[in-house]
C-alpha cells in the first residue's frame, strides 16, 4: 500500500472488508468500475496504475501461451488488444495455459520417476529375474522326463524358493507404487503447493512472529500443503523463518526500514547477521505495514528458482530456463559480493523500473572432499526515480526481444519490439 | 586345408563363462548348458568378473547387466579393451527391455541381448547361434 495507510483504514474507506481488499491486492478478486474508481481516488493515483500488475500478468501469460505453440501464432503482437476486447476469455486462456504447463510437468515427474527411480528399477530386475528362474527350472523340469532324483529335489526346491520371492517381491513392488501414487495424488506439484500457500498467506505469518503457533502447527493447519513433499519443503521454509525472524524481531525490523528504506547492509549493521538473512526477512515482513512491495527470488548454482515471491513489474518464466542476465545470476559468478542493479525487464507496455539486491553464499559446510554449495537470492523493490540509468534485461529469450544481446540462447519469436 | 587352420584355433571347444548374481538362474543355465555339451564355469560378483573372465579365455560369455559390485556395461567396455577379447562373443542378460540400456550396451561391444524372463529355447539357440557365428569369423580370416 501506498501512503503509509493501512490496509484496514483503505478497506473502511471504500466499504469493503480488509479480508477482500486483501485478496484483490493479490490478484485473486477482479477489480473493477466503481470500487476501483473510490480506492484509486483514497489513494490519490490514476485507476490504470491499480491494474497494471494483474494487466502484465496477464499479458505475459497470454504471451507465453502463444509462444509455446510449434508455430508461434501470427497475431502474437496483438496479445494486448485481445485481452483488451476479450478480457474473461483471456483470462480462461490464461488459465488453461497454467493448468497445462503444471500438468506437463506433472507428466515428466511421472515418466522420470519411472525411468530413473533406482528403488523401481531394482525392484524389477529382481522380480523378473525370480521369474527368469522360475521360467527355467520349470522349463528344465518339462523338457528332462528322465531326472534323477537328486536333480529334480535340487529343481523342485529352487522353485519353490523362487515362487515364494516372487510374491514377497511384487508385494513390495505393489505397495512402493500405492505410496507412490497416494504422494503424487493431490492438486499439483509440491512446489506449487508451497508457492500457493505462501502467497495466499502474504508471504507474512503473524503467529510464527509472536510465538502463538509453532511450524509445526501452521504446516498441520494448511489447507494448501496435501503431499508429504510440499509439507516438507515448507518446514524448511518456515524453520529458516523463525530463525530469522528471532534475529530481527518484527517491530525493530520494520523501524529499520522506516528509518532507512529498503537496503540491505544498513540493516545488517543493526542488527549484525548474515546479508541472506536480511534478505530473506525484508521479503517475509507484511507489505501493509511495509508500505511498499519487496519481491524476492532464490535460486541455486544451477540457476533453478528455488523460491519467488513476485512483485510488479518481474516475471520469471513459468517453465524452462530465466534470462541469464538476472542480477541474481551475476550474484552467483561473485559469491560473497553484495550487488546492486537498477534494471528495467523487457515486459509489454508501462514497463517499471526495479533495484535489486543480490547476493550469493555458501549453503552447508564445503570440505577438500566436499564442494560448497551456493545459493543466491535478490530481493526486489520498486526504484527510486533519482537513481542511476537502468540495465535491460528480460524474462526469458524465447519472449524477449533485445537486439544485440550476446546472452541470447535462441531466437525470440516476437516480431516487433515493445 | 580348413582343418589345419582350425586346429591350432581349436574351433570345437566349447567353454563358457556365465555371470549371474541369481544362484537359481546359474543352475537353471548350468545345467542347461553342460547337458548341451558346454563347459561352463560360473561366477557372481560384478567387481572381480573382468579378472575371472581373463583367466578363464572361454569361448562365450553370458553376462548379467544388473550385478553386485560391478554394472554390466562396465564389464563389457573392460573385455572390449583386451586385446585378445574383442572377438569374444558376449551374450547380456537384461531385466530392463528399454531402448535406451540396449543402444548403451551396443556401444559397448555386447554381441546379443537376452530380455528376462526368457525360455531356455532361446538361450540354447543364442549360445548355439554365437557360437557358430563366431567360428565362422575365425574360419574366414
Amino acid at each position: 500500500m501506498m501512503l503509509g495507510l493501512r490496509q484496514s483504514d483503505l478497506a473502511q474507506r471504500v466499504s469493503i472488508s480488509p479480508s477482500y481488499l486483501n485478496l484483490i491486492e493479490h490478484n485473486r478478486r477482479k477489480i473493477g468500475g466503481k470500487l476501483l474508481v473510490d480506492i484509486a481516488e483514497v489513494l490519490g493515483v490514476e485507476p490504470s496504475l491499480l491494474t497494471e500488475g494483474a494487466e502484465a500478468t496477464l499479458l505475459s501469460s497470454l504471451r507465453e501461451a502463444g509462444a509455446d505453440q510449434s508455430n508461434p501464432i501470427a497475431e502474437l503482437d496483438r496479445v494486448e488488444e485481445f485481452a483488451g476486447r476479450f478480457p474473461g476469455w483471456a483470462e480462461v486462456l490464461m488459465r488453461n495455459h497454467a493448468r497445462i504447463v503444471t500438468l506437463e510437468r506433472h507428466v515428466q515427474t511421472l515418466s522420470d520417476r519411472v525411468t530413473h527411480d533406482p528403488q523401481l528399477a531394482s525392484s524389477l530386475h529382481e522380480m523378473l529375474s525370480t521369474a527368469a528362474a522360475i521360467r527355467s527350472t520349470a522349463d528344465i523340469l518339462v523338457d528332462n522326463k528322465d531326472l534323477d532324483e537328486s536333480w529334480l529335489d535340487r529343481f523342485h526346491r529352487n522353485l519353490n524358493e523362487d515362487a515364494q520371492r516372487l510374491a514377497e517381491s511384487s508385494r513390495e513392488l505393489v505397495s512402493f507404487l500405492d505410496e507412490n501414487n497416494a504422494q503424487a495424488g493431490g492438486p499439483g506439484l509440491p512446489a506449487d503447493e508451497v508457492d500457493r500457500f505462501l502467497s495466499d498467506n502474504g508471504y507474512h505469518f503473524a503467529t510464527l512472529e509472536t510465538d502463538e503457533e509453532t511450524v509445526l502447527e501452521v504446516i498441520e493447519n494448511a489447507p494448501q500443503l496435501q503431499s508429504q513433499a510440499a509439507r516438507q519443503m515448507a518446514q524448511r521454509l518456515l524453520v529458516q523463518y523463525v530463525n530469522d525472524a528471532r534475529f530481527m524481531p518484527l517491530e525493530e525490523m520494520l523501524a529499520a526500514v522506516a528509518e532507512f528504506g529498503v537496503q540491505p547492509d544498513r540493516i545488517q549493521a543493526r542488527f549484525g547477521g548474515r546479508i541472506q538473512q536480511v534478505l530473506r526477512r525484508l521479503a517475509w515482513l507484511p507489505e501493509d505495514r511495509l508500505g511498499q512491495e519487496v519481491g524476492l527470488l532464490m535460486c541455486d548454482a544451477s540457476g533453478a528458482i528455488l523460491l519467488h515471491k513476485p512483485i510488479g513489474g518481474f516475471s520469471a518464466p513459468k517453465f524452462g530456463a530465466a534470462c541469464p542476465l538476472w542480477p541474481v545470476y551475476q550474484a552467483l559468478g561473485q559469491p560473497h559480493v553484495p550487488l546492486h542493479h537498477v534494471f528495467r525487464q523487457h515486459h509489454g507496455r508501462g514497463d517499471a523500473t526495479l533495484e535489486s539486491f543480490s547476493y550469493a553464499w555458501q549453503a552447508g559446510e564445503a570440505g577438500f572432499e566436499r564442494d560448497p554449495q551456493l545459493r543466491a537470492a535478490m530481493v526486489l523493490v520498486a526504484a527510486p526515480e533519482t537513481t542511476k540509468a537502468p540495465i535491460d534485461l528480460g524474462v526469458t529469450c524465447r519472449l524477449c526481444d533485445a537486439e544485440r544481446c550476446t546472452a541470447r540462447r535462441e531466437p525470440s519469436i516476437l516480431r516487433e519490439g515493445f | 586345408m580348413w582343418e589345419q587352420f582350425r586346429e591350432g584355433l581349436s574351433p570345437m571347444s566349447r567353454h563358457v563363462v556365465l555371470v549371474e548374481d541369481e544362484p537359481n538362474i546359474t543352475e537353471a543355465i548350468r545345467f542347461l548348458l553342460t547337458r548341451d555339451g558346454w563347459e561352463v564355469d560360473t561366477h557372481a560378483d560384478g567387481a572381480s568378473a573382468t579378472a575371472v573372465i581373463q583367466s578363464a579365455q572361454p569361448d562365450l560369455v553370458i553376462l548379467d547387466l544388473m550385478l553386485p559390485g560391478k554394472d554390466g556395461l562396465e564389464i563389457v567396455r573392460e573385455l572390449r579393451d583386451c586385446e585378445t577379447m574383442q572377438a569374444l562373443p558376449i551374450l547380456m542378460l537384461t531385466a530392463r527391455g528399454q531402448m535406451k540400456d540396449r543402444e548403451r550396451a551396443e556401444k559397448a561391444g555386447v554381441t546379443r541381448f537376452m530380455t528376462k524372463p526368457f525360455s531356455n529355447r532361446e538361450v540354447l539357440t543364442a549360445v548355439r547361434d554365437l557360437h557358430a557365428q563366431a567360428n565362422q569369423i575365425e574360419a574366414n580370416r
